[in-house]
């Protein structure tokens, strides 16, 4: 019992590489704007996502990129969302 | 709070300015933001331009006698209200500059008349200071608190910084008023200091007399003084205690000005005798204004300082009722009548206050209340109104030259006779009371353009409700049918959407006034539209309980002659019986295939564990029985597809005819429930009676073998944990084998069986329970263990485990419980009751500000989630796109579309 806590102390875990954590991707800045366009939108009506975030680990994401996230659905197979970044 | 940028140094000039500046001030700053950032600049994402004006901050403050003056359009010097015109006396309380109550004047203010002048404040001079009531113990706490001479704070210099942090603390814990509290405290506890550490002048003991006299060692201090030494507190000390120094100077808490409220807002009324009756306030502003005469008028001719003093008191007590005529150590103020005034604080306080009874609890014209019943002869979409209830409720009809003698009915049997009409409304807006004197001339009078109020009639549009309203189906649209009695009448298949039952239950109708809110009641919320619900796809409506049952046994077993069948159905309503089968005797399922329309098909299942098949072909029951599976609500895709292939109208006129003919059989078959329902053979009883010897004595080993240590222990449990479990879990096997028992050998056929079977109502469980054994009685999981020490009950040993002495209760409802066994039942269902008391309101609450905070998320044109201000929250509704109540069980059937679309090519 002893032995299996000392390795699970060790081990770092990248969230990034988790499972259950749906892909996040940077996407590029003109696929941002054809985002902004389709939906008629400014970045302030757009779902956040805080520039700390776990997720974002390794990304080198800053304010006002947008985030691409692909989850898995049970009723939509794949459902594509949509975050920007922000610090507050 | 923000401090705002153009904060003058000093305070004192501030004071005036600053409240009616603010308003001003606040639109400027929210413009003055940093302009927006260049497009090449990563855009900020947290301004929101959107939102114009945004409420920053809300101060609360005193007013300022400048402010009172500032504010006030008129000042009043005498308590003269009308002069022998009746005109109003100028510098009076009812000035035509406080605004106007009578029709005709115009407001010397603003111009305006009756109606549109909103009314505005005016103001006495106090001839001298008087105490607010309202704010007498924060003006004790900052005296206590402040050095009689110099005003500064009783704390020296060098520990107010630290004593600061600790109040901050505890504002932060439990807010202001514990802040002073605890500066009291601070103050009290310091008892050495009876000196200023400032100027080191002498503290004296001051107390308060209830309700406004401050005493300092036996003598008083005058209203005058107390104002003065408030005066005399530096703006830095006050906040210390809380007050912020720009909105609130202590010294304004004892009034030298006092405003005067609009006439608006204590109008007079007019007596039938022509006589002129005031509002209370206005009796005590006129008090209040002669006494202050007097004062003046005595302190002028040098009056002796008794009679001062004695005036001085009375405005006291006339300013102080003025505010609250409820205080403990004051008379209250009367009427010649001897009842009480009702002053300022009796307005607005309690449940005939302004808040609970004006803001809280509007009440709504052309709406009803009763308690409901149920009437399966109803239409799904209809509500029974009791007929008193009619003749009160009215739908307004516009009269035009086709519907003019048509309403001439209505007015011809007048406000008594039903169907009649109450009012008539003149093409200006004036209504008309139709009684039997003025029911002639109206006659006469009316023509295209008048209205008439006429009763509620059969078929009229209502809304009906019942709280709590927690989805949009807690609010339907019903047509009227008016009955007689009392109660408020719906069909039993609608109450599960209300969440209603008939053991006294309440419900709101109304009655929508124009044609706009007609169309909108019936398009958007009349019952078939909410046949299908949003949350799961399936019917929230369905059969209950005897509707169920009647199914059930036509569909099972019955047969009827077919004479007797087309009775059956003629009852129901139905009067095609050309789907019956020409023979002599008809199969139930024959009778039920009558209903379905003659191109559905369905295949379903039913509660019956094996042979569950239920098969309807070309409109035909062909195989299977009709349950809670198919028939009831919020279950099976019986209803559901129905609804898709027929629509809702056809849908809930099956449905209701399914119910009453459930209705009907059950009344045409009988059904009892009966004590010897739950009768077993003898044989039953003596192997129910082996099970529970046999586990009892099971439970004796386990615990011998704990006793003696024996008993190995499951990993991360003890010896004495594992031995529960182990009982718990061989409890539960004898009981359930019990239950067994009951199931295989009890009839079938019983209605207590029937009614379990179908799932109308009951569960074997409860039979068991009935004839068998009614179990464990757990608390949190764990058999009974609390009561007296180290036992459960007086009557057993201590440190008994066995079954009986923690809570098992091996007889059944029908042989009856011990007393032990009865106290075991009382302590869980306790238990269960305040459990479900204490969480409903939580959970409740909970629902509330989730509701709350989504409710106006709408879906838009692009398919997107937007909340009000067109914020993304999904870029497809639920991820998907899909609209639950047109799906099956969240997702789309492809395979039926395909079927669907290929049969129609076929
Ligand atoms: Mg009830
Ligand atoms: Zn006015
Ligand atoms: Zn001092």
């Amino acid at each position: 019992m002893i032995i299996a806590k000392r390795d699970y102390m060790k081990k770092k875990i990248h969230i990034t590489k988790h499972d259950l954590l749906p892909k996040h991707v940077k996407i590029s800045e003109k696929e941002k704007k054809a985002i902004l366009k389709k939906y008629q939108v400014t970045l302030k009506e757009m779902p956040k996502i805080m520039k700390a975030d776990a997720a974002l680990q390794g990304m080198k994401a800053e304010v006002g990129d947008m985030i691409k996230i692909t989850r898995k659905s049970p009723t939509a197979g794949e459902a594509v969302y949509y975050r920007v970044v922000t610090d507050a | 709070m923000e401090k705002p940028e153009d904060k003058p140094e000093d305070a004192k000039e501030q004071e005036e300015t600053k409240p009616e500046d603010a308003p001003e001030t606040a639109p400027e700053t929210a413009s003055d933001t940093p302009p927006e950032e260049t497009e090449e600049k990563p855009e900020r994402i947290d301004e929101e331009p959107h939102i114009f004006k945004k409420v920053k901050e809300i101060r609360f403050g005193v007013l300022s006698p400048k402010l009172i003056k500032k504010m006030a359009s008129a000042k009043i010097v005498t308590p003269e209200l009308y002069d022998k015109e009746g005109y109003p006396v100028d510098g009076g309380l009812m000035d035509v500059r406080l605004g106007v109550i009578d029709p005709g004047l115009k407001c010397k203010t603003c111009g305006q008349k009756l109606k549109e002048c909103p009314g505005h404040f005016g103001y006495i001079e106090l001839a001298r200071p008087i105490i607010h009531v309202k704010f007498v113990s924060i003006v004790f706490n900052l005296l206590r608190c402040t050095c009689r001479e110099c005003g500064h704070i009783l704390i020296p210099k060098n520990r107010l910084r630290s004593q600061l942090n600790i109040l901050d603390a505890v504002q932060n814990e439990s807010g202001l008023e514990s802040r002073r509290d605890k500066i009291k405290e601070l103050i009290t506890n310091l008892k050495t200091i009876n000196k200023c550490p400032y100027c080191n002048a002498k503290q004296l003991k001051i107390t308060l007399e209830k309700p406004t006299t401050f005493i300092e060692n036996d003598k008083r201090i005058s209203p005058i003084e107390v104002r003065t030494r408030l005066e005399r507190i530096p703006d830095e000390d006050l906040d210390v205690f809380g007050i912020n120094p720009e909105v609130v100077r202590p010294e304004w808490m004892v009034l030298t000005v006092m405003p005067i409220p609009p006439v608006t807002m204590r109008p007079s009324i007019t007596l039938e005798s022509g006589e002129r009756s005031e509002d209370d306030l206005t009796h005590k502003l006129g008090d209040i204004v002669r006494i202050n005469q007097r004062l003046f008028e005595n302190i002028n001719a040098g009056a002796p300082e008794i009679i001062i003093e004695d005036l001085w008191d009375l405005l006291q007590y006339h300013i102080t009722t003025f505010f609250d005529n409820n205080i403990a150590q004051l008379p209250p103020a009367r009427h010649r009548s001897g009842q009480p005034l009702k002053t300022l604080t009796e307005r607005i306080k309690s449940k005939e206050g302004r808040i609970r009874h004006n803001l809280a609890g509007k009440r709504t014209n052309f709406s009803a209340r009763t308690v409901i019943s149920p009437d399966p002869m109803l239409k799904l979409n209809e509500v029974g109104v009791p007929l008193i209830i009619a003749m009160k409720l009215t739908v307004p009809e516009r009269i035009n030259e086709w519907n003019s003698d048509y309403l001439k009915t209505f007015v011809q049997s007048g406000p008594t006779a039903y169907p009649g009409a109450n009012y008539i409304i003149r093409p200006d807006g004036k209504k008309k009371k139709i009684t039997d004197e003025t029911k002639e001339q109206l006659l006469e009078e009316m023509q295209p353009g008048y209205t008439v109020e006429r009763h509620l009639m059969d078929g009229d549009i209502a809304l009906f409700n019942r709280q709590p309203s927690l989805h949009r189906m807690s609010m339907m649209c019903h047509r009227v049918k008016v009955l007689p009695f009392r109660t408020l009448r719906l069909n039993p298949a609608v109450c599960h959407p209300y969440n209603a039952d008939f053991d006294g239950d309440e419900m709101n109708l109304h009655i929508p006034q124009n044609e706009e809110a007609r169309a909108e009641a019936e398009i958007l919320m009349e019952v078939q539209t909410q046949l299908i619900s949003p949350r799961y796809g399936l019917s929230v409506m369905g059969c209950v309980q005897d509707a169920i049952s009647g199914n059930y046994i036509l569909t099972k077993s019955l047969e009827m002659t077919r004479h007797e069948a087309v009775a059956l159905l003629s009852s129901i309503g139905i009067e095609n019986f050309s789907k019956l089968p020409r023979k002599d005797s008809v199969h139930g399922r024959e009778i039920f295939s009558v209903l379905l329309p003659d191109d559905f098909s369905f295949i379903g299942q039913s509660r019956d564990k094996e042979d569950n098949a239920v098969i309807i072909r070309k409109g035909k029951l062909i195989k299977g029985v009709m349950d809670k599976n198919n028939l009831g609500e919020e279950s099976g895709l019986l209803l559901r597809n129905l609804h898709k292939k027929y629509g809702a109208d056809m849908t809930i006129d099956i449905l209701s005819k399914m119910f009453r003919l459930g209705v009907k059989v059950l009344l045409k078959h009988g059904f009892t429930v009966q004590l010897s329902d739950s009768d077993l053979p003898d044989k039953s009883k003596t192997k129910i009676n082996d099970i529970l010897r046999k586990a009892e004595q099971q439970v004796n080993e386990l615990i011998k073998e704990y006793r003696e240590g024996k008993l190995d222990a499951f990993p991360g449990r003890s010896a004495r944990e594992t031995l529960e479990l182990k009982i718990l879990e061989l409890l539960n096997k004898a009981r359930n084998e019990t239950g067994n028992v009951v199931i295989s050998d009890s009839s079938q056929d019983t209605p207590t069986m029937i009614m379990a079977q179908s799932g109308a109502r009951g569960n074997l469980l409860n039979l068991a329970q009935m004839a068998a054994c009614v179990g464990q009685q757990a608390m949190r999981g764990k058999r009974i263990e609390k009561g007296y020490k180290n036992r459960t009950l007086s009557c057993f040993k201590q440190h008994d485990l066995s079954p009986s002495a923690r809570g098992f209760i091996s007889n059944g409802f029908k042989s009856g419980l011990s007393p032990a066994e009865f106290f075991f039942m009382g302590i869980t269902g306790r238990d269960s009751l305040m459990d479900t008391a204490l969480r409903t309101p939580k959970s409740g609450y909970l629902y509330r500000r989730l509701a709350n905070a989504l409710q106006d998320l709408k879906v838009e044109y692009d398919q997107t989630v937007r909340d009000a201000s067109g914020g993304i929250v999904q870029y497809s509704y639920g991820e998907d796109g899909i609209d639950v109540s047109r799906s099956e069980n969240g997702m789309i059937n492809v395979k039926r579309v395909i079927d669907l679309v290929e049969g129609e090519g076929r």
